[in-house]
């Protein structure tokens, strides 16, 4: 097991080279000179070529992307124009941000999407399964943007149960910066109250992250599930008097899993590069809306950061799951 | 009082083209400690019969339309869903065909085993030797050991440590051992095996039947073995029943049945089966097909493929006449058809 795992992470060095070279050509072959851009409309000739300087746009593109791609191992990660700041530092804070939402977003949607799955499967084309169905084919057909407007009405506005928009109240003094992750750092701080607050903020714009991959899970497991009631395992089960509730929920949910897990990889990475939506909508300030300002000022260090970072993140992801795969499948285990 | 006692027994089923009569008034009582073969071809209904004992067909689409399934003396077909689920796995053990797909391939042998065990003993704690009050932990210790003990019955070399391992760490041949144990652990009266051998091959086939023969003795235990194979059921078996699209034409002791086949059914089974002086290329076949069971013809289903067929053949289903002690056949014209 620590061999596969050491394998699969060895494997990600080629994979973030190539998503680095990728990330500089495609930055570089953009029309336009955020130098310019950067210095501003009145600004001379002699003003630009100081900036450009200042920044080394004025080398050549392999000695730029060398000095880019060996910054990277040392932790720098350029400088972005707008903010005049390290990238690296800027990703330190809006990454956990995304992350902090990406993932409770997915908590929520493997939660309720498995067993509304497993429900939809047992009782297939009755009530509860044309609830299901009915429910999930909608909140694929909703855009999240959308959706989270809705929410805020309903939930923030009419009803006033939870936060508007925002992470944390603004008037509230947050947990001691950490790991970036508001709930983590509550914790860590023994606060209580500011983990309530965080958890708060995260529903409503978890909420309308999660849906579209919650009702694709609640397919994929309904799907999953009603082929793994017709296997002769299961036929088997019955006619040695194991009870139906164990036979469900324990040998049948755990076969029809796998499939559901392939998604939730995916999901997390599409999740992370589509955050911008619900981060816009929510003001949630996060790695979504900070590559977004970056890419229509043509910031290339802060999109060509944001990128490599969410790679490193779906990579890291997707090994996770397929330690998940190999746990949940002993035959993918042992090859 | 016979130990399973099946009565007339009429199973119709829902599909597209219509309602078929699947089963067509099946009769059948094994006595304590018989060994039953029940064969016929592929869609005879032969599994049906298997799986309505247990009542695991599912309704709809199968809907039971007349008669009686009795278990020691209870109606199963007015047993309710919770009184079949104590007599299965305890009571009533079932074997599969394929024990490739018929284990759960993500969870080890032993926890599948253990469920087993610890399900039965809900119903009889003896099982596990245990008082009722036992705590969990000391029950799933005596469900493992038991598990241990019923692996290294059925021929699982190191029971203790094969336990923990995944089904597709085992061949085809110990995975059906495995089967057997898991369906032997809750000491069940009546064993019902579904061509537990037709998807092993011959040398393994002759391995599982020995050891089925060695259990069933052993443990006295009453079995209906469902086959197509008529080399097993003259290994095995003490009482055969052949079916033909939905009804038992023939049935008796194996010695009877074998030795004065008299349905013009069984003669025709018996004489397709291969021989060592059979001409190579000559198989024997039985002309003509099974007619649809949706709206099948009155009378004997038999009729349309039958030399001896006459006119009176198609007018009813014809009774199960007894011809020597306990061999029954259903055939209007025993004498013309006698070669």
């Amino acid at each position: 097991m620590l061999r596969f795992i050491l394998r699969r992470l060895v494997l990600l060095v080629p994979v973030l080279v190539g998503l680095s070279l990728l990330v500089f050509a495609i930055s570089h072959l953009l029309p336009g000179d955020p130098v310019a851009l950067a210095a501003g409309p009145q600004a001379t000739r002699e003003e630009i070529a100081a900036l450009a300087r200042e920044f080394g746009t004025d080398r050549s593109l392999p000695v730029q992307y060398w000095s880019y791609a060996s910054g990277l191992l040392r932790g720098e990660w350029g400088r972005s124009v707008l903010t005049r700041r390290p990238v690296w530092e800027d990703l330190r804070i809006y990454l956990p941000a995304t992350l902090e939402l990406v993932v409770a977003a997915m908590a929520m949607a493997v939660l309720l999407g498995i067993p509304a799955g497993l429900l939809s499967a047992i009782y297939v084309n009755r009530w509860p399964d044309y609830l299901s169905r009915l429910a999930s084919l909608g909140a694929i057909s909703m855009p999240r943007f959308f959706l989270g407007l809705l929410l805020q009405i309903g939930f923030a506005m009419e009803l006033g149960w939870l936060p508007l928009d925002g992470r944390y109240p603004l008037i509230e003094e947050p947990p001691r910066f950490v790991t970036g992750f508001l709930t983590i750092d509550a914790m860590l701080a023994l606060n209580g109250q500011a983990l309530m607050l965080a958890l708060l903020h995260l529903c409503l714009p978890a909420f309308a992250m999660s849906l579209s991959p919650l009702a694709t899970i609640t397919r994929m497991m309904r799907a999953a599930t009603i082929e793994v009631l017709q296997q002769d395992y299961v036929l088997t089960e019955r006619a040695l008097g194991l009870p139906r509730r164990l036979i469900l929920f324990k040998y049948v949910a755990r076969n029809a899993m796998s499939s559901s897990l392939t998604v939730i990889g995916l999901y997390f990475g599409w999740l992370l590069g589509g955050s911008v939506l619900v981060e816009t909508v929510f003001d949630w300030p996060g790695v979504g809306l900070y590559a977004t300002k970056a890419i229509v000022t043509q910031d290339f260090m802060p999109v060509m950061g944001v990128t490599l970072a969410i790679g490193v993140v779906f990579v890291l992801v997707n090994l996770l799951i397929d330690i998940l795969y190999g746990l949940l499948n002993p035959k993918v285990r042992l090859q | 009082m016979a130990l399973l006692e099946i009565e007339n027994l009429h199973l119709a089923m829902r599909s597209f083209e219509g309602e078929a009569h699947v089963l067509n008034g099946i009769d059948l009582a094994l006595e304590q400690g018989e060994i039953w073969g029940l064969v016929g071809e592929t869609g005879c209904g032969k599994s049906l019969t298997g799986l309505s004992i247990s009542r695991l067909v599912a309704s709809p689409p199968a809907r039971y339309t007349a008669g009686a399934i009795r278990f020691a003396g209870q109606d199963l077909l007015r047993a309710d869903e919770a009184a079949m689920q104590r007599l299965r796995g305890r009571r009533i053990g079932m074997i599969f065909q394929d024990p490739t797909t018929n284990l759960n391939p993500v969870f080890r042998i032993g926890e599948q085993m253990i469920d087993v065990a610890l399900h039965a003993a809900g119903t009889d704690p003896s099982i596990l030797g245990l008082q009722a009050d036992a705590s969990r932990s000391a029950r799933r210790k005596a469900a493992r050991a038991l598990a241990i003990h019923m692996l290294d019955r059925v021929g699982i070399a190191r029971a203790s440590e094969r336990i923990d391992d995944y089904p597709h760490q085992f061949s085809g041949g110990m995975r059906q051992r495995v089967l057997i144990a898991m369906a032997l652990i809750g000491r069940p009266d009546l064993l019902i095996a579904d061509e537990p051998t037709t998807a092993l091959d011959v040398s393994v086939q002759a391995q599982i039947l020995r050891l089925l023969h060695d259990l069933v003795l052993a443990d006295g235990l009453t079995v209906l073995m469902i086959t197509h194979n008529l080399g097993v059921v003259a290994q095995l078996c003490t009482h055969v029943a052949v079916m033909y699209a939905g009804n038992i034409v023939e049935s008796g002791t194996t010695r009877a049945v074998f030795k004065r086949p008299a349905h013009p059914y069984t003669r025709a089974l018996i004489a397709a089966v291969p021989t060592a002086r059979s001409v190579r290329g000559r198989l024997q076949g039985l002309a003509g097909s099974v007619p649809s069971l949706i709206d099948a013809p009155p009378g004997c289903r038999f009729a349309s493929r039958c030399a001896a067929a006459q006119a009176d053949c198609t007018a009813g289903t014809p009774p199960a006449r007894e011809i020597g002690p306990g061999h029954r056949v259903a055939c209007l014209h025993l004498a013309e058809a006698a070669p």
